[in-house]
């Protein structure tokens, strides 16, 4: 219990996908414009990092290992990953359409989300067991929830009023909000976990 | 367009990181030490040149359909050799870039000069796209890790000439990663606005 305690902390906050260990910035600074498609964007990726997290260690354990082709992982894992979002948006646009409408846009774009094939090469590495991959998934993909809705509801309020100088409109500024974001998120590499 | 044209392109006006901002993933992740940028950006572009030959070779071949899978599935390929021989010839880069060498399959870059210019023209015009977006990439690489060594690290070259003793190790911290591209980026816009 105290290890999936642990590693759901660490994905979360210690460890955050985005803001320690730089996995998924494209859609960080390409949807965070707005807290709605933020928040879209955040659960669409949550949903696909537990589901991939399961398959890759499946897929890991039962045929590349016994078949000594652990070399092969990059290749095999990324395929799975593509084949996935594509089941998942296949099965979501005929049985959920509402779900559909809501994440729908953002399934295409999570393919070479680096943080997905990440979280599956990480699982390997950290020599998880089927549980333990499924947890770092899943609060791997809530704490890039947490990071991009925290940081488009930042972007929302500098569109909005803040004044800065020419050349650092855009994406610099961004940069920087997320550079002070992540500062405050190295406060919690403080934090022991027992 | 001439090489010397692509090349101002590639390295400049239109570089892959600085300028399209894309795959700025390893462009924070990999910047700590100038070492580590040179690597990683030699590694993507060893990738994009062969993805890119390759995929221009096929372009007739590949049915429209499938074509983001046939072009994932060959970039995963030059990755997978990549990451293999760097672990052969060169451990202790393969051990400091880590995880970040498989992650070149998802490297925005590649796939996007894949589906937006070796799919559409020649194996030779590709394989200078490859080079010159390749050497974009490296330079901003280059760039960033120079100001975050000698920052953060207070040192130049990987450690081999010392600046400062007590440096400030936000800037090979993630924090510093951030900050120095959103600087880098704006006056680079600030160059691009004058130029025009």
């Amino acid at each position: 219990m105290t290890s999936i305690l642990s590693i759901s902390l660490g994905a979360i906050l210690i460890n955050n996908f985005i803001l320690s260990q730089f996995l998924g910035c494209c859609p960080f600074f390409g949807v965070s414009k707005k807290i709605d498609t933020a928040f879209g964007m955040g659960m669409a990726v949550t949903f696909v990092m537990g589901l991939a997290s399961a398959v890759t260690w499946l897929i890991n354990t039962f045929v590349l290992m016994p078949l000594g082709l652990g070399f092969m992982q990059t290749v095999a894992f990324i395929l799975v990953i593509a084949t996935l979002v594509q089941f998942i948006e296949m099965f979501l646009m005929k049985s959920m359409p509402a779900l559909y409408q809501a994440l729908g846009i953002f399934l295409p774009l999570i393919t070479t989300n680096c943080a997905v094939l990440g979280v599956a090469l990480q699982n390997v590495q950290k020599g998880y067991n089927f549980l333990e991959s499924i947890v770092y998934g899943v609060t791997g993909g809530l704490g890039f929830m947490l990071a991009i809705v925290l940081f488009a509801s930042i972007r929302e309020r500098l569109d909005a009023s803040a004044e800065c100088p020419k050349c650092f409109e855009g994406v610099p500024i961004a940069l920087i909000s997320a550079s002070l974001m992540a500062m405050a998120f190295l406060g919690f590499s403080g934090m022991k976990i027992w | 367009m001439s090489f010397g044209k692509s090349l101002k392109a590639g390295l400049f006006t239109d570089n892959p990181t600085l300028v399209q901002m894309i795959g700025l993933c390893p462009t924070l992740a990999t910047t700590t030490s100038i070492v580590n940028g040179i690597g990683m950006g030699l590694s993507a572009t060893a990738v994009l040149i062969c993805s890119n030959i390759v995929i221009a070779l096929l372009r007739k071949i590949i049915p429209n359909k499938v074509r983001i899978a046939a072009f994932i599935t060959i970039i995963a390929g030059f990755v997978t050799m990549i990451d293999l021989l760097l672990q052969a010839f060169i451990p202790s880069l393969s051990a400091s870039l880590g995880l970040y060498i498989p992650l070149i399959v998802v490297n925005c870059i590649i796939l996007g000069r894949a589906e937006a210019f070796a799919s559409k023209n020649t194996v030779g015009q590709s394989a200078v796209d490859g080079i010159v977006m390749g050497l974009g990439f490296t330079f901003a690489l280059i760039l960033m890790s120079i100001v975050r060594e000698l920052l953060g690290a207070g040192t130049i070259g990987g450690g081999a000439v010392t600046i400062f003793s007590q440096p400030a190790t936000i800037m090979i911290l993630p924090a510093g990663g951030f900050l120095t591209l959103g600087c880098i980026i704006a006056v680079m816009q600030k160059l691009l606005k004058k130029g025009e």
